[in-house]
């Protein structure tokens, strides 16, 4: 391979993401800080009263950018997932069991900024309703992916078992998507849209979009510096590791 | 600024309790997890063969 080109399949070997992961962390764990802060100041301070739901409506700026990061942690699960079972890479393993914790805290995030939501808006915590309900199905394939990996001592064979489960399970997220459309469900329809203007004004979407960035950067953050665990925990004995060490 | 008082901010216009219960979750969780995630990185860094604070 020629020199100019980026061997990426260097960085799938643990030990040498291992310092990379590092390295990146403090710029992502900033990067959140600082977006999620201008993002409640705008969420908060700046944009405007609701006409229709007051000041309830803030829980939006919480409640769609935990959803938007259930959804896409789960689909850059299987996306890792996918690529361990083709290429048999150990760090995709690594990288599925890292994203797993931090996808399960936002589908509860979710389910809990709804269900407060949902109480002055629909007079009800929960209904079962087809997005309420998937969304439910998605916090379970979290957990169920997270005992499933504890469960089984060998981490590659856990590796493998969690791939299957989270490829499969993939399948719930275009349904959560879709639910607001393939059935008559009291949740409202998507906020955002592509083919679409956007429904709120703007301060309340440009609040909404940072937040859910701040959340992404938390996110990798989150799963860089869970990586770097998983790595140490697995490689401890493995010779990069005393080799490092020892310098 | 639309906010009157701190009192109108607080209490979200009767909707305090949600808007606060949905904002200090998120607060809560989102500060767990590092400081969770912190514990496991350090009890991992006395398991190392030689201690060092970064490899």
């Amino acid at each position: 391979m020629s020199n100019s080109v980026i061997n990426w399949f260097k960085y799938a070997s643990p030990s040498s993401f291992y310092p990379l992961a590092g390295r990146l962390i403090p710029y992502f764990s900033l990067a959140a800080v600082l977006l999620m802060a201008l993002g409640l100041w705008l969420g908060l301070f700046v944009a405007p009263t609701d006409a229709q739901q007051s000041e309830g409506y803030r829980i939006i700026f919480v409640h769609v950018p935990a959803s938007w990061m259930s959804m896409f942690i789960y689909c850059v699960m299987a996306f890792w997932s996918a690529l361990g079972l083709a290429f048999n890479t150990r760090l995709s393993g690594m990288m599925t069991a890292a994203l797993a914790p931090t996808g399960a805290l936002f589908a509860f995030l979710s389910l809990w900024t709804g269900a407060l939501w949902g109480k002055p808006m629909w007079g009800a915590w929960w209904v079962w309703d087809a997005r309420l309900t998937s969304q439910l199905i998605l916090f379970f394939l979290y957990l169920g992916f997270i005992a499933l990996q504890s469960a089984i001592d060998d981490p590659r064979r856990a590796d493998r078992a969690g791939a299957l489960l989270a490829l499969v399970g993939v399948v719930n997220v275009p349904i959560i998507y879709f639910s607001v459309q393939w059935w008559n469900t009291l949740h409202q329809g998507a906020s955002v849209s592509l083919t679409k203007a956007p429904s709120m004004a703007h301060i309340m979407l440009l609040g909404m979009l940072i937040m859910a960035l701040g959340f992404w950067a938390y996110t990798i953050a989150m799963a860089l510096k869970r990586v770097r665990c998983i790595i140490l925990e697995r490689e401890l004995t493995s010779e990069w590791i005393k080799r490092n060490a020892l310098d | 600024m639309h906010w009157t008082s701190w009192q109108e901010f607080l209490t979200m216009r009767g909707y305090g309790l949600y808007v606060w219960g949905s904002f200090g979750a998120c607060a809560a969780g989102m500060i767990l997890e590092p400081l969770l995630l912190n514990q496991r990185w350090r009890s991992l860094q006395s398991r190392l063969p030689h201690e060092k604070d970064d490899v």
